[in-house]
């Protein structure tokens, strides 16, 4: 909403400096998101045509004479039909900062020869000034503006930009800005005049209004002006309505225009002659009825649209837009003016089902009050009667004048001390009401009974006005204090608290923490996961996507890793190793989906060597899996690693990780066929957990086991096994025994002198017992019975 | 050979040969040749059985004088050899001491994480406890229980992206577009009081600049208890600021609306960049918007069955990225999602 301050200077006296006044009304809630100053020329002054003299070389070109005082005259060359001797106008000199009429870019003006004359500066048009469009002529001043005097002290205009809140309809308008203006500085409104001579038959003789969905048009007021010539409204009102960002079209259509500016009302002008049977009926449109709109643009209207009908068909679309049918004409003699209220919702569903967004659809969707349409409809009348030569028919039509009384609301100290945290006097909040334009009456012994100003839709409870209050008297103003009562008891957050030891955990090994788009498309799930598998668990769609690359719900994390992989591999072969913790959307049958907190790490590129280069191994499926059991180590969770098959990994470099029996992830290396499609070339490793899962697992507290005293015996035990019995089994065997302690795995080889088909693994082996200091004797003898199991359970033998 | 002669000239050729011996064999050597079993001192000493009784005490205790002498000055010899011998290993074992350890892998946050626990952090010191919340939200949550009813023209703050859902002739499910949903769920659950916050993505039908992104990381505070007033709320918001702006930041409140709060406000610190003078950055006002925040609305509180008479709550919301921005100097939102590791790196 843009307001020029000339303009808002009607109702009220700014007493404030603009910055000062556009602080105190951000503050205070009308938030002024820009201060637009038309009229910052350079070197652009009030000059006097003192001769006009004919170019010796064009017809069309004259050349005046303008004095700019302090005996400075120049002659410029001018192409403008309507320059005459002794106007005002605006002289540009050299070095002005203009707009090139013809191209419409930003200049400087050059001294130059036109047809062979010198001229020397330039007298200047609305286009060139950047006001308007307009190039036929010249800007003429009033004859009263001062010789020499910079342009915009004559032109200059001081506009706020306001970003208004949807609360507040009230504010869309120059009087609404006016009222809040007036309450911040102690100042009165002076409401814009509505009296006028009504000249006219009786207007409820001359037409007539219907509403038959008074659900959706609580009220509608029309008026009947007679004799109107239809012409262009007069210069003030054009600047205005220019200034505040429309563009004039004729007297009436501004009219209409102004009074919604000024008031906050959206009006529409029916040519009456053109409403059949001068018969409006306020009704839902019947299925399929065409209509075409102002702009020119045709519709078919459902039975969800409000219409403004006459007699025979449908003439607007109510709130939004006027029909192309009845609107004013340069030939229309009488005017039907519109002033009605209507249901908010209805016009938002409107016109979004419309895809029409005007200035009376937003001011209507906020719901404007019943009370505004005979108040905004006087002002318009008069200002046609005034400016169109009008003659107004005697009183308004009001098919529904409902229930004139304004809502009372009861403000009690004991809740404004609740809520505000203190208590202002009694006399101070009574004026901050009355500024208002609330009345507030003091009930002793502790409240005020507070009637509401028609135009305050948003008031409706002791906490509205509370707000009213508290804004006026400045937030700032307000003390602090700090929450004293007592501390809520602690409720666990065991998933939050895993997520974040997760991230904690690798990142404390090397991995980069990354945070990707939640949507994704199909063509990115289907690189990574099974054509059945998107069939089946078919992701949620978005029914408005941004854009088709963000249309679905990601049901993986897998696709963005090797996404961001693949964006950073530069080049190098340096180690990138990167992790995301996310949700992912499992769809539900009619129900929210599953929300599943997952895990998923990628690790690629060449082992450092002790300079940190990039010359190791590349990294492979152990490197993922140190990570996950770095990871699980820092949880105390113990988990089992069976190989598996999955569509994004290496068969057997893949495996699952399990928990007791639960499958909490999957690791391995990425098939070269799924990196393919992320157009990496080189072996990555990647690790996925689902941390919902893996939650029961985690332990909340640790228990302490005593430290033998007894020392332990360290010994080393190699074997030959078969090449396909998994290291994990031996371990497994082993540890059966009571006296072990400890058993990990240092070396595994295969090839001469095992035999084909065939591996030696060597572990180191830590045996304790709690209660004595073992002997050698123990110790072979324990040890003779872990090769006896083996070769039972295995067939294995030591290796020589 | 008078024995006084001999104890002199033996004196005299052991310090010569110990001057000479210079490395440990050769001083083993000299102690051996001199002071051992076999020694030439003790050579000396067995001669004196050849003596008389009067030349046999003398003698013997300036062979015993000169045995003491013998052994200080092999000791101080031999700790100079072993101290010019350390010397010498440490002059050939002098390390480069500005060549780098063996890189240790590092690994970070993402700077949104980062941000996130700050926040948590400076709000958990305030009694405040995580609470989180689906991200993927009915209509109702995001929306109608936070008094923002269908074609309720507030909508417009929070332009939405459904989910393709239909029921009833309506879409019911939608991507949140703030964590206020989760002040609902909460009161639902519990009773006062309560104090949480909610961290969380976000999302909006919103085209991408650098001030806007389409996915968001928000925190939402809720607090409701007996006697908690706008002085509470601006008392909190305020320290929220300053632990995480820095002590000297000044706070700003100004009126704002969202239909969930009652009385609504904006907070803002003053503009670090100018100081409160006006500069790009605070688009010349000197402050700059951090958060949204008001009195929970009392039909809120009534919905989730409190005695309005007896309870009143605040609650606050913020953008993550934009506090982000702010504390790092980041000037376009959209790097936090592109995850280039040149960037994520720095934080």
């Amino acid at each position: 909403m843009r307001v020029p301050l000339g303009w808002l200077s009607e109702y009220v006296d700014l007493v404030l400096d603009h910055e000062e006044l556009a602080r105190r009304l951000t503050t205070a809630g009308a938030e002024v998101g820009e201060i637009i100053t038309t009229g910052d020329w350079q070197n652009i002054v009030v000059g006097e045509v003192v001769k006009l003299d004919k170019h010796p070389n064009a017809d069309r070109l004259t050349l005046p004479t303008i004095n700019i005082g302090d005996g400075q005259t120049f002659q410029v060359v001018c192409g403008a039909p309507n320059i005459a001797q002794g106007q005002k106008i605006a002289y540009a000199a050299v070095g002005a900062k203009l707009i090139d009429g013809h191209t419409g870019e930003a200049t400087t003006l050059k001294r130059a020869k036109i047809r062979g004359v010198e001229s020397e500066g330039m007298v200047c048009s609305e286009k060139e000034l950047g006001l308007s469009e307009a190039h036929e002529g010249i800007v003429v001043l009033p004859a009263d503006a001062p010789i020499g005097v910079p342009l915009a002290q004559v032109l200059g205009e001081t506009v706020f930009d306001f970003d208004l809140t949807p609360n507040r309809p009230d504010l869309f308008s120059v009087v609404g800005i006016a009222r809040e203006v007036a309450a911040l500085t102690s100042q009165k409104v002076r409401d814009p005049s509505l009296q006028y001579p009504e000249k006219g038959a009786l207007a409820t003789g001359k037409a007539k209004v219907t509403i038959a969905d008074p659900d959706l048009c609580p009220r509608y007021v029309a008026a009947i002006i007679e004799n109107v010539t239809i012409g262009p409204s007069p210069d003030w009102m054009q600047e205005r309505l220019t200034a505040a960002g429309m563009r004039p079209i004729n007297n009436i259509v501004d009219i209409t225009n102004y009074v919604m500016l000024e008031m906050g009302q959206p009006l529409h002008a029916f040519d009456y002659d053109r409403v059949a049977k001068h018969h409006i009926i306020v009704r839902r449109a019947v299925k399929n009825e065409r209509l075409t709109l102002l702009d020119g643009s045709k519709h078919k209207l459902s039975d969800q649209t409000l219409v403004i009908a006459d007699a025979d068909r449908a003439v607007a679309i109510a709130g939004v837009m006027g029909g192309h049918d009845s609107e004013v004409t340069p030939k229309t003699k009488t005017i039907l003016l519109e002033s009605a209220n209507f249901n908010g919702p209805s016009i938002r569903r409107t016109s979004q089902a419309f895809k029409i967004r005007t200035d009376a659809s937003t001011r209507f969707e906020k719901g404007l009050s019943p009370h505004l349409p005979p108040v905004a409809a006087a002002r318009a009348v008069k200002l046609m009667v005034e400016l169109a030569g009008g003659k107004a028919a005697k009183g308004l039509i009001d098919a529904n004048p409902g229930d004139a009384k304004q809502g009372r609301v009861t403000l009690t100290m004991e809740r404004l001390v609740r809520v505000l945290g203190l208590e202002p006097p009694a006399a101070r909040i009574r004026e901050i009401l009355t500024g208002l334009g609330f009345g507030a009456r003091w009930m002793p012994p502790d409240r005020f009974i507070v009637r509401v100003p028609y135009w305050r839709t948003d008031i409706n409870i002791a906490d509205d006005l509370i707000e009213e209050v508290a804004r006026i008297i400045g937030y700032d103003q307000l003390p602090t204090s700090m929450l004293r009562g007592e501390i809520p008891e602690r409720v666990p957050q065991p998933r939050s608290d895993l997520r974040e030891r997760t991230r904690d955990a690798l990142t404390d090994v090397g991995m980069q923490e990354i945070i990707t788009y939640s949507m994704t498309d199909l063509e990115s799930l289907g690189k990574v996961l099974p054509r059945e598998d998107l069939e089946i668990t078919r992701p949620l769609r978005i029914a408005n996507p941004l854009s088709r690359q963000y249309e679905y719900a990601r049901t993986t994390l897998r696709h963005a890793l090797l996404e961001t992989l693949a964006a950073n591999i530069r080049g190098n072969q340096a180690l990138i190793g990167l992790f995301e913790t996310a949700r992912v959307y499992l769809p539900n049958e009619d129900d929210l989906p599953t929300e599943v907190e997952s895990l998923c790490g990628v690790i690629s590129g060449r082992l450092p060597d002790r300079w940190g280069q990039a010359t190791g191994e590349p990294a492979g499926f152990y490197d993922a899996k140190a990570r996950v059991e770095h990871l699980l180590a820092v949880l105390r969770i113990d988990a089992e690693y069976r190989e598996a098959n999955d569509f994004a990994y290496l068969p057997g470099r893949t495996a699952e990780i399990f928990v007791n029996a639960d499958r909490v992830g999957i690791l391995g290396e990425v098939h070269s066929r799924v990196a393919e499609q992320f157009d990496i070339s080189r072996q990555v490793a990647m690790l996925e957990l689902d941390l919902d899962a893996l939650l029961p697992h985690v332990k909340d507290l640790v228990h302490y086991k005593p430290v033998s005293q007894y020392p332990s015996v360290e010994e080393d035990l190699a074997i030959v096994v078969p090449e396909d019995v998994p290291a994990a089994r031996v371990i497994e065997l082993i540890r059966q025994s009571n006296l072990v302690r400890n058993v990990t795995v240092f070396d595994v080889y295969s090839g001469d002198p095992i035999p084909k088909g065939k591996k030696s693994l060597a572990f180191a082996i830590s045996y304790q017992a709690e209660d004595k200091t073992l002997s050698d004797e123990a110790v072979a003898k324990e040890r003779a019975r872990i090769l006896e199991r083996l070769k039972r359970e295995l067939g294995v033998e030591p290796r020589a | 050979m008078p024995p006084d002669t001999t104890v002199a000239d033996l004196e005299s050729a052991a310090l010569k040969d110990l001057d000479a011996a210079s490395g440990v064999d050769s001083l083993e050597e000299w102690r051996v040749a001199y002071l051992g079993r076999k020694g030439r001192l003790t050579g000396l000493l067995r001669s004196l059985s050849t003596l008389t009784l009067a030349q046999r005490k003398s003698l013997g205790k300036k062979a015993n004088e000169l045995k003491d002498r013998l052994e200080a000055a092999y000791e101080g010899r031999r700790q100079s050899v072993e101290e010019a011998r350390l010397q010498q290993r440490i002059e050939g074992e002098r390390l480069d001491v500005t060549l780098p350890g063996p890189p240790l892998p590092l690994g970070r946050l993402h700077p949104i994480t980062q941000t996130a626990r700050d926040i948590v952090s400076a709000l958990g010191g305030m009694g405040f406890q995580v609470a989180e919340g689906p991200e993927i939200e009915w209509d109702y949550y995001n929306f109608e229980a936070l008094r923002i009813p269908p074609d309720h023209p507030a909508r417009d703050m929070w332009d939405t992206l459904w989910i393709d859902y239909e029921k009833d002739g309506r879409r019911p499910m939608l991507l949140r577009t703030h964590t206020s949903p989760n002040q609902v769920r909460v009161m639902e659950q519990r009773q006062p009081p309560i104090r949480i916050i909610v961290p969380g993505k976000c999302y909006r039908f919103e085209a991408t600049d650098a001030t806007h992104e389409w996915q968001l990381t928000q925190v939402e505070g809720l607090a409701v208890d007996e006697g908690i007033s706008l002085t509470d709320l601006k008392g909190t918001l305020a320290e929220f600021a300053r632990q995480m702006f820095g002590r000297d930041r000044k706070v700003g409140f100004r009126c704002d609306y969202f239909p969930f709060v009652e009385p609504g406000m904006e907070c803002r610190i003053d503009c670090f960049i100018c100081r409160g003078e006006g500069c790009r950055t605070c688009h010349h006002t000197g402050w700059i918007e951090i958060l949204g925040a008001g009195m929970v609305h009392p039909e809120i509180l009534a919905h989730a069955g409190y005695d309005t008479d007896r309870y009143t709550g605040f609650a606050f919301g913020m953008g993550i990225e934009r506090i982000a921005m702010l504390r790092y100097g980041v000037d376009d939102i959209r790097h936090f999602y592109a995850n280039d590791l040149r960037f994520l790196r720095q934080f």
